[in-house]
């Protein structure tokens, strides 16, 4: 792999929440790496970290409580974690931009949706308010939000509308990387597909890295090339969507897998995963994921579990893995 | 044979600044004892007004709901009330739903001390035996709503509903806020609960997967009408309405080998507010003629698959 096509590399990235009397361990010795155009999805159940991670990329996490304890960031061989606020603000938006969970409260009630476009292009490109008024309205057109309603207010939009002003936001300055947290979360199946077909199309035009985090196994295999299952604050499993859709090797991607009713298939009772997910601020010793597991053995309780490769590019965080017939 | 509930030509109307809006417009269903019936569609389609309605907890506009063979629309309040006991609600959103200032086991208590025919030693053993069946361990007697995750709360929930002993319970999106594991897990309960007690279930949800998985007949809801009604397998196998099978092509499938063609619609739901007689999914129809103008009405296919489109036969070639 030439470092040329390399845009993201997060090297044991820790991530803490420091409050009165705990400490929340959200993201704990994460890496990943991604390379331009690719599509990588972030898979995890409610407090995995996932987001976490993604707003350590923008550095919008609010410290306190939130602090990095260990690990870089490299994003186009510079580390943003280094980087002062002033050169932050110029990758924020124009090299990376994150789209939100909830259309609903992500845009400004008090101003038309028109000029948060433009507000985007006119802070990242030298352009006067005319000019980024016209790229703005492009910008509609090419969401599917006819340029006319430049002048309207978020609360004459739709959720799914909302959603695609968001999207026009986020790629007004064509960043090299989008960071999208549960895009399609808060709509209906039916203005999902479109906005997922709207995501799709647009990666194809402009050439665009998306990170995608979501809890839905069936957007990742729509959308994503690769995927990372996140649980408690770790990768437990990475790779080519392939080898995670017909090769899951982590009992927890399994237990994702065996919790979701199947569309085709006649299940007629549910192999949910036992247990609940770890408080982060007391998490188990060993595995994180061992007192949820049904394979679980001795060594599984302590010590520190290797993450490993067994076949290129994929990666699993397991004991099990060295044994034969798991 | 008459199920245990009939619901026949139901309607909710609500008055709006903008005209009368016709969340739920001429459903008529009926379920057997130990089934149940999930009704799916997209949000403001009108399938919480109508498991809502059927409940009585909404009164309808026009129509008649039949619970075991007794027309709830125009029982006084005292009767209401009995019947009530075996007729519940679980509600979608665990977080909101409970009083964050009753302990898990004095929101259990509730439903019981209200009926006011069990004596306090009664109660307690009824709420550990409740506790008990839905999975909740005894340590939480004195837990508060805060201090437990989204699963635990939704088996608050849940027990709360079961604490009288229903035959029939609207359980109105139960899973939908939480994760896929525990999700896994409450659906598994309530599959277990209506084995064990014969229980007879209107699942609402906009989940397909799940409503799937859960539920003998399906309705697909569109703007406050059923479009399509069938057994939940037939359906997946042979959709017969333009939404309902735009709707199913719509389901991100976790399988990467299957790559669909997707239906994607344009526009988006609006609210049925004065609608027109006709077909209120002809706008975002491809299919859409001069009869769909007309009203449809849900008429009979196949066995137990009933459909209302005007335009069937020719879509369905």
């Amino acid at each position: 792999m030439s470092s040329e096509n390399k845009l993201l590399e997060i090297r044991d990235l820790a991530i803490q929440y420091v409050a009165e009397n705990e400490v929340v361990r959200a993201v704990n010795h994460v890496n990943l790496t991604m390379n331009k155009g690719e599509t990588l999805g972030l898979v995890g159940e409610t407090g995995a970290g996932k987001t976490t991670i993604a707003k350590s990329i923008m550095r919008i996490l609010p410290d306190p409580p939130a602090k990095v304890s260990a690990g870089e960031i490299y994003l186009e061989g510079k580390d943003v974690l280094k980087l002062s606020e002033k050169e932050m603000r110029r990758i924020r938006g124009k090299k990376v931009s994150m789209i939100f969970q909830d259309p609903m409260t992500a845009l400004n009630p008090i101003y038309t949706v028109g000029e948060q476009i433009a507000e985007v292009v006119q802070l990242h490109e030298k352009v006067n308010k005319k000019k980024a008024a016209r790229q703005a309205m492009e910008m509609l057109e090419m969401v599917g939000i006819p340029a006319a309603r430049y002048h309207d207010y978020p609360h004459q939009f739709s959720g799914g509308m909302k959603q695609r002003v968001i999207i026009a936001i986020a790629l007004a300055c064509n960043p090299e990387l989008l960071l999208a947290d549960e895009p399609t979360t808060a709509l209906d199946v039916t203005i999902q597909a479109q906005v997922l077909d709207m995501i799709n199309q647009l990666k194809k035009e402009l050439g665009t890295s998306v990170i995608l985090i979501t809890h839905d196994l069936g957007i990742v295999a729509e959308v994503c090339d690769r995927v990372a299952v996140v649980y408690a604050g770790e990768i437990v499993e990475a790779g080519w969507c392939e080898d995670i859709f017909d090769h899951a090797s982590h009992p927890y991607t399994e237990g994702l897998f065996n919790s979701i009713p199947d569309i085709d298939g006649d299940v007629e009772r549910l192999n949910p995963i036992q247990g609940l997910p770890p408080n982060p601020s007391d998490l188990p010793q060993g595995c994180k994921f061992h007192p949820r597991c049904s394979y679980v053995s001795e060594c599984c309780r302590t010590g520190h579990v290797p993450y490993q490769e067994i076949s290129p590019g994929h990666f699993v965080r397991c004991h099990l893995q060295h044994k034969e017939g798991k | 044979m008459a199920g245990i509930l009939e619901v026949q030509n139901l309607k909710k109307y609500f008055k709006t600044s903008a005209g009368v809006l016709h969340a739920v417009d001429g459903v008529s269903f009926t379920i057997e004892k130990g089934k149940t019936l999930g009704v799916v569609g997209e949000s403001g389609c009108g399938k919480s007004t109508l498991g809502r309605t059927v409940l009585h907890l909404l009164d309808s506009t026009d129509g008649k709901i039949f619970f075991q063979g007794e027309d709830i629309t125009v029982v006084d309040k005292k009767k209401l009330r009995g019947l009530r006991e075996n007729m519940q609600i679980i509600f979608q959103d665990p977080f909101s739903s409970l009083n964050p200032r009753m302990s898990v086991s004095t929101a259990i208590q509730e439903p019981l001390i209200l009926a006011g025919r069990f004596s306090k030693t009664e109660i307690a053993e009824l709420t550990g035996r409740l506790m008990d069946t839905v999975g909740l361990a005894e340590r939480l007697w004195n837990s508060y709503p805060h201090e437990l995750d989204g699963g635990r709360r939704q088996r608050i929930g849940i027990a709360r509903a079961l604490a009288l002993n229903p035959q029939f319970i609207v359980c109105d999106e139960p899973v939908s806020a939480l994760d896929v594991s525990i999700q896994a897990q409450i659906l598994n309960l309530m599959q277990d609960l209506q084995a064990q007690r014969q229980l007879t279930y209107i699942f609402i949800t906009h989940d397909l997967s799940v409503v799937r998985h859960i539920s003998d007949d399906i309705c697909v809801m569109y703007m406050g009408q059923l479009v399509e009604k069938s057994p939940a397998k037939e359906l997946f196998r042979h959709p017969l309405h333009p939404y309902t099978k735009a709707l199913l092509s719509a389901i991100p499938v976790p399988n990467i080998r299957r790559k669909r063609q997707r239906i994607i619609l344009k526009g988006e739901v609006t609210s049925p507010v004065n609608p027109s007689p006709g077909c209120r999914f002809a706008k975002r129809c491809s299919y859409a003629a001069e009869v769909c103008a007309k009203p449809q009405e849900l008429k009979e296919i196949t066995s137990g698959h009933y459909l209302a489109c005007g335009r069937y036969e020719e879509i369905n070639d």
